[in-house]
């Protein structure tokens, strides 16, 4: 059972290091391109509903 | 009357996809070209989108199989970042346990494309095996193994192995874990 504990301490090392990395390029943000993406996408949608 | 469009809570994802994209890639570059693929394609198809469903699994879903479709395309450019990423392997963990970050994504890229994925999926997202099993189309116990043989490759490339876990554990319970240790070895 005490072998099994210093498995689950060994696992929680390596999944609290995966946590730090993704949580990292998490918190970087996203870049400008992403909202521009989705806005013109907005549009070109609108502009197919409501065609002028 | 009419329901918000499930696509607005498209950028709340957005986060998490780069993350989970550079983190599968380990290029920021080839990442977000991923990201906007996927996000191209899930907007033309948001009918498929079951409401209520899970938005993010259903996301990371359409992003792996972007990945796994461009793989062909982008590996020697992702086998030279390995390259590059594989020097200073050698180092400890810091003796509190908290490994130099350098390390450990040197030793991530070292994974194979399913291994980084189920770890990425189970242990750094949050989301279930069976979850992460139905994302990835395969079953249950494949979805375990992956992450079970990720991790022990890990340990073994970050020199991590029971002694250094041994070391790491508080007063407490170390000599508990001793004991057991003399009888195993």
């Amino acid at each position: 059972m005490a072998q099994l504990g210093a498995k689950q301490k060994r696992e929680r090392i390596i999944d609290e290091n995966l946590k730090r990395v993704y949580d990292e390029a998490i918190e970087e943000g996203v870049p400008d391109r992403f909202r521009l993406l989705l806005e013109a996408l907005k549009q070109e949608e609108q502009s197919k509903a409501s065609p002028k | 009357m009419s329901d918000p469009d499930p696509r607005q809570e498209l950028v709340e994802h957005l986060p998490a996809m780069r993350a989970f994209a550079i983190s599968l890639t380990r290029n920021p570059a080839v990442a977000d070209d991923m990201v906007q693929d996927t996000v191209e394609k899930a907007w033309t198809s948001f009918d498929k989108f079951e409401t209520g469903s899970n938005m993010r699994a259903w996301l990371f879903t359409i992003l792996r199989n972007t990945y796994y479709s461009s793989r062909r395309k982008t590996k020697r450019e992702v086998a030279d970042i390995d390259g590059a990423h594989t020097e200073g392997l050698a180092e400890k963990p810091a003796h509190d346990g908290r490994l130099q970050m350098t390390d450990f994504r040197a030793a991530f890229s070292q994974l194979n494309d399913e291994q980084r994925e189920a770890l990425l999926l189970v242990g750094a997202s949050g989301f279930s095996y069976e979850e992460a099993a139905e994302m990835c189309g395969v079953p249950v116990g494949t979805m375990k193994s992956r992450t079970g043989r990720g991790r022990q490759k890990l340990a073994e490339l970050m020199q991590l192995d029971e002694e250094d876990a041994l070391e790491m554990t508080d007063d407490a319970t170390l000599s508990v874990l001793t004991a057991t240790k003399a009888t195993t070895f």
